[in-house]
């Protein structure tokens, strides 16, 4: 059913401080495994029938409460500095099952904790401390140590990279009042991480914000198809620009784009037009 | 209360008693409606009480198949709402996530019979043959129920419905998905009109969904509606088209002493009820039930525990899911009581004048048919006393989601996955 929670060991120690960072170290350990949870839950793959969305708007709720509760600890820092380093590309757009794996980054670093990966969620590990009592409790630690609770991943990383992108439009957020820019971009992070949840209910025509560098590596291909695969697979959003507009816009705007220029994508209109009415 | 039926069905969705109690209908996962018949008393056996016997079953609603999305639409029928009978059929409304229909139900216990222009196979006679006339005559023929779908109202609801309420006007209805409301009359299918839209500008910026609407019993230009974040709006549909601002806002203050990562998620109301008398209404979150003075915005006038003692297992039943089951609540006929599910095949029912509650189990193993049912008790404490059942030795897949209570009497229809429990009070 539910994995049974496991005694949290005596120590014996009189030391009441050590007890108390024991305590807060647990406590952060539960609170990234429910944070581990809520993404896993918010990971809708191969869903046959749109999902709920009370629900996913509860678990993203739950996931920026606990964003917001690291980043006044300042433990989800140490997590943005963690991945700043440029080992994950933006090959991660079409975001796989194991977006929860072991970052390669910590474990250069010699690990930390032991960290959680998506797929041996369910078999209770040893190290596993998931207490309900714990989580369901008050208490936010008062200063929790600066763990790696790196497993947070390429969903971040890749809503980062979008973030990036539309840093320039981003409203002023009523935050914590901290001006760090780096909790700034993460909580864009989440935003537009769970907008995509919720996105999928809408019919996209334009994704928002075009990295420039992005487009240049992925211009000759059609952006549309991997709309469909944000955070949901089967999901299918009109084409940004099919054939026809492509021959309307052209035909509408005449002058500051060269001939030649609009030559060479009328033939290649005219070739991807053979190749859809031709077959 | 003793248990008079158990009946066997698909994965119950829905169940609801019509205005005089007379039947009951229930949807299923598989879309089809079933709708059962109160027996009438028979003059042998004036201390039994009618049982329920199936009067029609029909497929309301089938698979279909979003073909912009890619996704499909479930069958299955989220809420029933009867209509009020205005003539010798019975009419309800069925809604799966996107469509509402409107069904007739009719009987049929005459046939004609004579006719003059073709005979009794329906074949046509032969014009020459035909040497005298006759007038047809009505004869009696084996009962027939058949179910029609008369309206459908389609295509006006970009997420799921959760919910539909008739208006006390009998002629308006609305109906409500995660993010609006619609008002419709029942007889025009190709339009409604949207009363409430709570969809942010950006999607991107959603925190809170609809989770229940439900029209004023007596008003007819009040409803409500409650959200994910445990708030209640009554709206009035005079004072503006678009009721984006309510006129009543309730909610509870959250007790800072019991915050978690999950008080949002708990305090989440899965369903809203008006009082018959329509001073009161009643919420349902996951561990509570809440009756709310109308009058009395900032708390709760009540508040029964449906089972506190998951309080300290959240976190599992976040993780299983199970924290996010949409419990219902309903009232009796005369608003003293209230009842509502539990886990383990468990429902509650408080007494509000007495404030009793109790604990019944609606199962086939545990309850003979007509022997008084036991009531049952969750163990808390580190002891378990005999008969008691230990919190980790529930079964959480057993739950009871829908209930009815009869209008009148003391009937109660607790759904139990796919099993349909009657329950009556024993009359001396």
């Amino acid at each position: 059913m539910y994995s049974k929670g496991t005694k949290r060991k005596f120590s014996g120690s009189a030391d009441t401080a050590t007890d108390d960072k024991a305590m807060a170290a647990s406590y952060s350990l539960q609170r990234q495994s429910l944070l581990d949870m809520s993404l896993i839950k918010l990971q809708l793959c191969h869903m046959l029938v749109e999902p709920n969305l009370c629900r996913s708007v509860l678990i993203a709720n739950t996931v920026r409460q606990i964003q917001e509760e690291m980043t006044h600890d300042g433990s989800w820092q140490v997590v943005t500095e963690a991945f700043s380093s440029p080992s994950h590309g933006p090959s991660d757009r079409l975001v796989a099952t194991e977006v929860l794996c072991r970052s390669p980054v910590l474990e250069q670093q010699g690990g930390g904790p032991k960290l959680y990966s998506v797929m041996g969620y369910n078999g209770c590990r040893e190290e596993e401390v998931v207490t309900d009592k714990a989580l369901c409790s008050v208490a936010v630690g008062d200063g929790a140590p600066a763990l790696l609770l790196g497993t947070i991943g390429h969903c971040w990383d890749r809503a980062e990279l979008r973030v990036a992108e539309v840093e320039a439009g981003v409203s002023e957020d009523s935050l914590s009042g901290s001006g760090d820019e780096e909790e700034t971009r993460c909580r864009e992070g989440t935003k537009l991480a769970t907008g995509q949840v919720f996105g999928m209910f809408e019919i996209k025509n334009s994704p928002p914000g075009s990295d420039p560098a992005l487009e240049e590596l992925f211009s000759d291909v059609d952006a549309s198809y991997y709309d469909l695969d944000t955070m949901l697979t089967g999901i299918q959003s009109t084409p940004k620009m099919g054939p026809y507009d492509l021959l309307d816009s052209l035909a509408s705007s005449h002058g500051p784009t060269s001939n030649s220029t609009c030559r060479a994508d009328l033939n290649e209109l005219d070739h991807i037009m053979e190749i859809i009415v031709g077959s | 209360m003793y248990l008079t039926q158990v009946l066997d069905a698909d994965i119950i969705s829905t169940v609801e008693f019509n205005y005089s109690g007379e039947l009951l209908a229930t949807g299923d996962k598989g879309g089809r409606v079933v709708i059962f018949q109160r027996e009438q008393e028979s003059k042998n056996r004036p201390h039994s009480r009618g049982e329920y016997n199936v009067y029609s079953t029909f497929q309301s609603h089938e698979p279909e198949f979003d073909y912009l999305k890619s996704l499909e639409i479930e069958e299955k029928i989220n809420k029933i709402r009867w209509l009020p009978q205005q003539n010798a059929a019975h009419s309800l409304l069925s809604t799966n996530d996107k469509t509402i229909k409107l069904w007739k139900i009719s009987e049929r216990d005459k046939r004609a019979e004579g006719y003059n222009l073709k005979d009794e196979d329906g074949r046509l006679r032969d014009p020459f043959r035909i040497t005298s006339l006759r007038v047809p005559v009505l004869m009696p023929m084996d009962l027939m129920v058949e179910a029609s779908p008369r309206r459908i109202f389609a295509n006006a609801h970009t997420y799921h419905i959760n919910s539909i309420s008739v208006n006390s006007d009998h002629e308006t209805y609305l109906s409500a998905d995660d993010l609006r409301i619609n008002l419709w009359h029942l007889e025009i299918t190709d339009r409604s009109f949207n009363i409430v839209d709570i969809k942010p500008a950006n999607m991107e910026e959603l925190t809170e969904v609809i989770t229940a609407a439900e029209c004023h019993p007596h008003q007819c230009n009040v409803f409500v509606y409650s959200s994910s974040k445990g708030t209640i709006r009554l709206c009035d549909m005079r004072a503006a088209a678009l009721c984006d601002r309510q006129s009543k806002f309730f909610e509870e203050p959250e007790d800072p002493s019991s915050r978690s990562f999950f008080s949002e998620i708990i305090s989440s109301i899965s369903d809203v009820k008006f009082s018959h008398s329509g001073r009161y209404m009643m919420t349902r979150d996951y561990l509570s039930v809440k009756v709310w003075d109308l009058n009395m915005e900032n708390r709760p006038v009540e508040t029964y525990q449906v089972h506190e003692y998951l309080r300290s297992k959240l976190c599992s039943l976040y993780e299983n899911d199970c924290i996010f089951d949409k419990f219902e609540c309903c009232w009796n006929g005369s608003d003293s009581a209230i009842m509502t599910g539990s886990y383990n095949n468990f429902f509650r029912m408080f007494d509000r004048n007495t404030r009793r509650d109790i604990t019944l189990e609606a199962s086939r193993e545990n309850s003979k048919p007509r022997a008084v049912l036991k009531p049952r008790k969750v163990s808390t404490g580190g002891k378990r006393k005999k008969d008691e059942i230990s919190v980790d030795s529930l079964d959480f897949n057993k739950k009871i989601l829908h209930t009815a209570w009869h209008p009148k009497e003391n009937v109660i229809a607790v759904a139990a996955t796919n099993n349909l429990y009657i329950f009556q009070d024993k009359i001396n």
